[in-house]
């Protein structure tokens, strides 16, 4: 109601006026009745009346609220003042607006990927079960469970938790039919109660039974929604339908629903029973191939799962003291172990953005630091006329809130546009598809503006010191001290600013040397031109070595015929192309291992000309020949770090390792170490030839000649395999390059952002600097002026000008070095091969900073030194 | 006009909101003829300043005692009605039985006290 009015006074007090008109109208007609003349009438109608301004007046502000009254007024000032300097206003309020909409961001990614719960029924209750070893020098201490360990744990923990597993890992061949191409596609091996335990269901047909997971079952397949939608068009009647994987017919029995996306891995198509499709597994105590996911029962906790788990895997130990056999369990939260790989880079990116969202305050504030300095006197006679210091203070507060919103307006955009972006970007963030723009990115933009509003706003403030009102009044141009205060404010604010900014300097110069090594890193192989593509056999068609073979050798055969091709290699794995699986093996010669150990290798198979068409050195012996086929094929190569590390001081050639389960093979040479992975360190591996026929996955690796596009290669080999096998799909048709990039992509993107934020805090610092020196000039003209008169050098006024500006910066980088330093711990996991205190980062920032801020300061300081004494004693 | 004229018809505070509502009980009325009608029902012993009158109508009117609406005057110009609403008629009843025990209460002071004093007070 009084709201209502108050936004309804101008259009009220045009009535009044009106209906004053009337009564003076109708007054002075009595009046005339009454007999005076016109004019007497006239008068003695408006006498009567009196002031009708006032009447107006009284009822204005009968109908006004006065916070509300205040709040407008002080708005027009605001924006009357802020449009006077259109400059700073946008200056400010973009740099608000970065800063809001970055954090922003950040905020809703970290909230819905790190903090929400999982997109399951009560999924707080949902753990990840992994077995671990001691010396188990794997990659992470997260292992994945044995089958038969998977069977003990379920059967001694019934009471405790409902657990089912799954093995994301796997792939399929869809083969070619209705016109569709053939291909390769992520699938998951899972225990028939999986989605049961995740608790969902899907969206057609039904859920896998304990009678599928069987070894004797029929064949049946769960499909993704998207897989669904993708290569059979949504086909409502697709259950009982059949889909040919890997050359057999497996009958559709459900579709999951579109939510059901994430699922460890976001490439995964579709479903399999583990049982009915590994049966080899299910019993197995050493061979670590399920993701184990757990829900807890009601009152049972984490820690007392895991302790029970781990008392059946120690008796597990004790009665299967085979190496790979691993010796104890541990446990997390399911939400852990889906998102525990970006909280790192996440939160180091959400420590960025706050750096910038500080430091553009930190600036907005020292602006309006200067613009109150500017305009001091006014401000103090208004003081000393009565205006309350609440009065002033509001209007700064009013000011920076003015900027701040819209700067949060803008920053809401900036929010949405970045996640817009993130969301079909490449950087495979788990649980990608759940960022969204919600009620809580507008209300935590909303507190931010508020926030960076209020603290831009009051450190002004502070410098109002009610006290020197007379001061300031009195302070001429001969005073030297005016301003003192203000100048010590904006001092402190710019030291707290530079020290950030070391700190954001640090962070990014850190990652991107990290990242800049790891593009440059040695894969241990020719990356250049050269195309690499996946191929898989499936069983039905290759399951006798001799097809296996067959396959091999003609598309290598066909493919280095090929023009432009310098040459082709295969391998079960390419370098940098993932784990490819290890074994644990013994070296035949050397004594036994202590009971329960063995020597981790990573195994490998390749071609003859593998290595050469690599170029991956040969270091002593020789390569495979090409006899070593079938059962010829007992040879092996090892790598150098496998040489240097289990045959210390002698020479491995004749040397036999042995496999479990395989006969022993004979070492016939050393060669160059290769990456897994190029963001991992090298591992020891061995190699078995590719054409004992027993590989049903191999990478293709094609070098062209220096003269051709390795990618101009990818349609003609394409279409040798389609002519080899026309059901048989190829998959990650990439050159090695773009597979080393698709790699460091997500380390790409922090270190770019967080460069970039970088960058914008020196330029902020770099603006304040500037501000704050050519504001102490100009409020010491005259007194340089009277310097330079009586004698001062100018080379003696630039330095004391230099001095006055860079002595905040030299606070500053020494409390951001320090501040640093215990900052970039929080990265140490984020840099690759590389100290937190790498020193040519750390004095890099340093010099960068030294520079830019002696930039900043050149140009007061010299206008300083080159002032005119006359003019200057004549300013004011 | 005469200094004391003007104090003697000085009206007692938070009677001129009182005295607009009876006004309009009788029938709707724009503000010079209600300044009227009280001016000539006193017998012109209380005169009602102008500036006083309007604001005291805006706030009944924002108090929802009145309405108002434009119409035509009896010489036919344009003038702002007033009329009386259900809850200014509620109102009036209130004010007039405040009005009366404060009335009586006043005149019981006057019948037993030293009269110079309250005249002081009153004039305050």
């Amino acid at each position: 109601m009084t709201g209502f009015r108050f936004f309804r006074r101008r259009r009220q007090d045009i009535d009044l006026t009106e209906e004053i008109a009337a009564h003076i109208e109708a007054e002075r007609a009595e009046n005339l009745a009454r007999g005076f003349s016109p004019e007497e009438a006239d008068r003695r109608a408006r006498v009567k009346f009196g002031s009708a301004r006032r009447v107006r007046e009284d009822i204005w502000r009968q109908n006004s609220v006065a916070p509300l009254e205040n709040l407008v007024r002080d708005l027009r000032y605001t924006i009357r003042t802020l449009a006077r300097t259109p400059g700073f206003a946008i200056t400010a309020a973009l740099v608000m607006a970065l800063g809001i909409g970055a954090t922003t961001a950040l905020f809703i990614v970290v909230r819905s990927v790190l903090l929400n719960p999982l997109p399951y029924p009560n999924s707080s209750r949902l753990v990840s079960l992994y077995e671990s070893d001691a010396v188990s020098n794997s990659p992470t201490p997260w292992d994945p469970v044995a089958g038969g360990v998977f069977n003990e744990w379920q059967r001694a923990t019934h009471n405790t938790a409902q657990m089912g597993f799954l093995s994301p890992w796997q792939s399929y061949n869809v083969s070619a039919s209705g016109g569709q191409l053939p291909e390769s596609i992520s699938a998951a091996f899972v225990s028939w109660n999986l989605f049961r335990v995740l608790g969902v269901a899907p969206a057609l047909g039904r859920d896998f039974l304990a009678s599928d997971d069987k070894p004797s079952a029929q064949d049946t397949v769960i499909l993704s929604n998207s897989f669904w939608k993708r290569r059979f068009a949504a086909d409502p009647a697709i259950i009982g339908k059949s889909v040919y994987l890997d050359a057999k017919p497996y009958t559709i029995i459900g579709v999951m629903p579109a939510s059901f996306a994430w699922n460890f891995n976001a490439k995964t198509q579709l479903w399999t029973a583990a049982a009915h499709e590994a049966p080899y597994l299910m019993d197995a105590f050493g061979n670590h191939e399920f993701l184990v996911v757990a829900r807890l029962a009601p009152g049972a906790t984490l820690t007392g799962l895991v302790s029970q788990v781990n008392a059946v895997e120690q008796n597990i130990k004790l009665a299967h003291p085979e190496p790979a056999v691993h010796t104890r369990a541990i446990g997390r939260s399911l939400l852990d172990a889906t998102v525990e790989d970006y909280k790192t880079p996440l939160y180091a990116l959400l420590a960025a953005t706050i750096c910038v969202l500080l430091i553009a305050c930190l600036n907005v504030a020292n602006l309006l630091v200067a613009r109150s300095a500017a305009r001091q006197k006014d401000l103090a006679i208004r003081a000393a006329l009565g205006g309350s210091r609440w009065r002033l203070i509001r209007e700064h507060l009013t000011e920076s809130l003015v900027l701040s919103t819209v700067g949060g307006a803008l920053g809401l955009l900036l929010a949405w546009a970045a996640l817009a972006w993130l969301a079909h970007s490449k950087i495979g963030l788990a649980r990608a598809q759940e960022i969204n723009l919600n009620w809580w990115a507008i209300a935590f933009v909303i507190a931010l503006s508020v926030i960076t509003g209020l603290a831009a706003g009051i450190i002004p403030s502070l410098s109002l010191h009610a006290g020197q009102l007379l001061e300031t009044l009195q302070s001429s141009s001969r005073s030297h001290s005016a301003g003192r205060s203000r100048a010590r404010l904006r001092k402190v604010l710019l030291t707290a600013e530079v020290s950030l900014t070391v700190v954001l300097l640090l962070g990014a110069g850190l990652l991107l040397k990290s990242y800049q090594q790891l593009r440059t890193r040695n894969l241990g192989c020719a990356i250049d031109n050269l195309l690499t593509l996946q191929v898989s056999l499936p069983d039905v068609h290759y399951g006798k070595p001799e097809q296996n073979l067959a396959f091999f050798e003609q598309l290598l055969a066909r493919v280095r015929s090929l023009p432009g091709v310098q040459s082709a290699g295969i391998s079960s794995t390419l370098p940098g192309q993932g784990w490819g699986g290890d074994s644990l093996v013994t070296i035949l010669e050397h004594p036994p291992l202590t009971k329960g150990q063995g020597i981790d290798l990573m195994h490998r198979r390749a071609d003859p000309g593998y290595f050469a068409a690599l170029q991956i050195p040969l270091i002593r012996g020789r390569y495979f020949r090409n006899d070593e086929r079938l059962d010829h094929a007992n040879v092996a190569i090892i790598s150098e770090s496998a040489a240097k590390q289990f045959f210390p001081g002698e020479d491995p050639i004749g040397r036999h390792i042995k496999e479990d389960s395989h006969a022993p093979v004979q070492i016939v040479g050393v060669v160059g170490d290769t990456r897994w992975n190029i963001t991992e360190p090298m591992r020891p591996t061995f190699y078995v030839p590719l054409f004992s026929g027993e590989s049903d996955g191999a990478g293709l690796a094609v070098r062209a000649d220096s003269d051709v596009d390795a990618e101009s290669l990818a349609l003609p080999i394409q279409k040798i395999i389609g002519q080899l096998d026309p059901d048989l799909p190829v998959a990650d048709v990439m050159t090695m390059r773009q597979n080393i990039g698709a790699a460091t992509l997500q380390d790409q993107f922090n270190s770019i952002l967080v460069l970039a934020f970088a960058i914008i805090a020196l330029v902020l610092a770099a603006v304040g600097l500037y501000g704050v020196l050519s504001y102490l000039v100009t409020q010491r003209t005259t007194e340089l002026g009277i310097r330079i008169a009586l004698g001062a050098q100018r080379a003696e006024v630039m330095r004391l000008t230099l001095a006055d500006g860079l002595v905040p910066v030299l606070l500053g980088l020494v409390a951001g070095l320090a501040g640093g330093a215990a900052a970039v711990q929080l990265l140490r996991t984020m840099l690759y091969g590389m100290s937190p205190f790498d020193w040519t980062v750390f004095s890099a920032v340093v010099i960068v900073l030294a520079v830019t801020a002696a930039c900043a300061c050149i140009t007061p300081a010299w206008r300083a030194s080159h002032l005119d004494p006359a003019t200057a004693l004549r300013a004011e | 006009m005469p200094k004391n004229s003007q104090s003697d018809g000085e009206m007692l505070k938070g009677t001129l909101d009182m005295m607009i509502l009876r006004t309009l009980s009788t029938g709707d009325a724009h503000g010079h003829t209600i300044a009227k009608v009280i001016e000539r029902t006193s017998e012109d012993v209380l005169e009602v300043e102008q500036g006083s009158l309007y604001p005291a109508l805006h706030r009944l009117e924002n108090r929802g005692w009145l309405s108002s609406y434009w119409g035509a005057s009896e010489n036919n110009r344009k003038a702002k009605f007033y009329r009386l609403t259900a809850a200014g008629r509620k109102q009036l009843v209130r004010e007039k039985s405040r009005w009366s025990r404060m009335a009586h209460a006043i005149a019981l002071v006057m019948g037993e006290h030293n009269s110079e004093k309250v005249t002081e007070e009153g004039a305050e």
